[in-house]
């Protein structure tokens, strides 16, 4: 290590977890100097996964989703300047420029400021809803306790969590793909069969081919979803989950590259500045197995960068890069759904049905040629480990469903879908 | 150091394993397994970075009279 090329001064913008997570690891790293955190929003770091799941259905509040350790701020040894959004990053004089003005210096920046949802246009009014925010989730609840029918429009992962949080409270639900087939466009069109019914399966309405043409809001509050071939849902609370865009708005006159997020190298390092790394939802890394850029929306991808970047940060001459197996879950109706690695369009999809001592549990295995390209895993966490650690390692197919016998006193394909 | 678990809280979502196999495992109910639970100097990081990464704080560290 060479200390005079270890910053005296770190400032992260951003609070949600790739933010705190990397002030964390800095400072578990043995980091002495400061640490500034730059939030936008003016409460405690909380934690997001939640806000679809538990906070919807009353099961966590604000205070059980705490992103720092039990003393805080000072217990985790950071410095917060909540309340203002940073709007400029000026790399040449080093400061982050917050929106009342005030500039803040430092030595090296890390940008974790994540992601807007995208929405569809609505009406005035909180009839339409994102989510988000734990004000947004807040929000939603009140909304469900008076009531449904909810309608989810857009069939990722967030929309289906919030129609299961709503079939948990009793609500009638509907999710709106715009796509002929829900659950496709990231799953392929067998394993989004199996998700279909699993929502069916739990009285959630899911329908396909479904665009939104205009929502009309009615007097008492509540409205009409008009979608593009003539029919008509009634919505008590209509949320919108149909992707995010990452928050590099306040980059524009920066300097750095912008493309769909922050360009980064396999190291998080910003492209077109010094100084600057960037984590989580607003990072397009440079992902050397691909030799893409890439960028990936999920929780644990932001925490693996966060470590990156502190032991990167604080080690120049031995810098690591980001090679982690992309992976994410979702909880849906008791499900617990489990996606490892990179699923390409063209990819073959084969089900194993493997013999545990808990039961019998089905694993989707995407292939090409071969190769291992991903794996959806349902109720069955073990083997979502061993995925990882055969996609890390390159595996093929032949050697991941090896693992998976391994794992099992039986394992045997079954019918696709 | 010593590795703490709260089974109760564990929800299988198994990154302490990705990131530390040497202390952390699951069962079949996608339970947390402590495989060891001392941590030495030289393993701090790797440990540290598991319990980090833990998005329900089912596993954390404590000091070793703790």
């Amino acid at each position: 290590m060479t200390p005079d090329r270890i910053p005296g001064r770190v400032v992260i913008v951003g609070t949600s977890v790739g933010g705190i997570r990397t002030g964390q690891a800095l400072r578990a790293a043995g980091y002495t100097g400061e640490v500034v955190l730059v939030g936008a929003e003016d409460v405690a770091p909380y934690d997001k996964p939640p806000l679809s799941k538990q906070v919807l259905v009353g099961d966590q509040a604000a205070g059980d989703i705490p992103l720092l350790g039990p003393d805080g701020w000072s217990g985790d040894g950071l410095t917060p300047m909540l309340g203002r959004a940073a709007v400029r990053l000026d790399p040449i004089g080093k400061q982050v420029i917050l929106s009342d003005g005030e500039p803040v210096d430092y030595d090296a920046v890390v940008l974790a400021t994540g992601a807007h949802p995208r929405n569809i246009p609505a009406p005035e009014g909180y009839l339409v809803r994102t989510v988000r925010e734990l004000r947004d989730s807040e929000a939603i609840r009140a909304q469900f306790s008076s009531g449904g029918p909810v309608v989810v429009v857009g069939s990722g992962f967030i929309g289906a969590e919030v129609a299961s949080s709503a079939r948990q409270l009793g609500l009638e639900a509907t999710i709106l793909e715009a796509l002929p087939e829900p659950f496709a466009r990231v799953l392929g069109s067998e394993v989004a069969a199996r998700i279909s019914r699993l929502h069916a399966d739990a009285g959630v309405s899911v329908l396909g081919s479904a665009a939104v043409a205009r929502v009309e809001p009615l007097a008492d509050g509540t409205g009409v979803v008009h979608l593009a071939d003539g029919r008509r849902l009634p919505a008590a609370t209509v949320v919108v989950g149909i992707g995010v865009v990452p928050a590099t708005a306040w980059l524009a006159d920066s300097g750095l590259d912008l493309d769909r997020g922050v360009l980064t190298d396999e190291y998080c390092r910003a492209s077109g500045a010094p100084d600057v790394y960037a984590v989580g939802d607003v990072a397009r890394w440079f992902d050397v197995r691909s030799g893409e850029h890439r960028l990936v929306e999920h929780w644990t991808n932001a925490v693996e960068q966060a470590n990156l970047v502190a032991h990167n940060l604080l080690h120049p001459d031995e810098l690591r890069p980001h090679a982690k197996a992309p992976y994410f879950w979702s909880d849906q109706h008791g499900l617990k759904i489990q996606m490892v690695g990179r699923i390409h369009p063209d990819d073959r999809v084969s089900f194993l049905r493997c013999a545990t001592t808990a039961g019998d549990k089905d694993v989707a295995l995407y292939s090409r040629d071969g190769g291992f390209s991903a794996a959806v895993v349902l109720g069955w966490p073990r083997a979502v480990v061993a995925c990882r650690q055969a996609w890390e390692r390159g595996e093929d197919l032949a050697q991941v469903t090896g693992r998976l016998a391994a794992l099992s006193t039986t394992a045997i394909p079954v019918p696709v879908g | 150091m010593q590795i703490k678990a709260d089974v109760g809280k564990c929800q299988g979502y198994g990154n302490c394993v990705d990131l530390d196999p040497e202390h952390f495992d699951l069962d079949d109910d996608g339970l947390v397994v402590l495989l060891r639970t001392s941590v030495d100097e030289a393993e701090l990081e790797k440990s540290g970075a598991a319990v980090r990464s833990c998005p329900v704080q089912a596993v954390w560290l404590a000091d070793d009279d703790a």
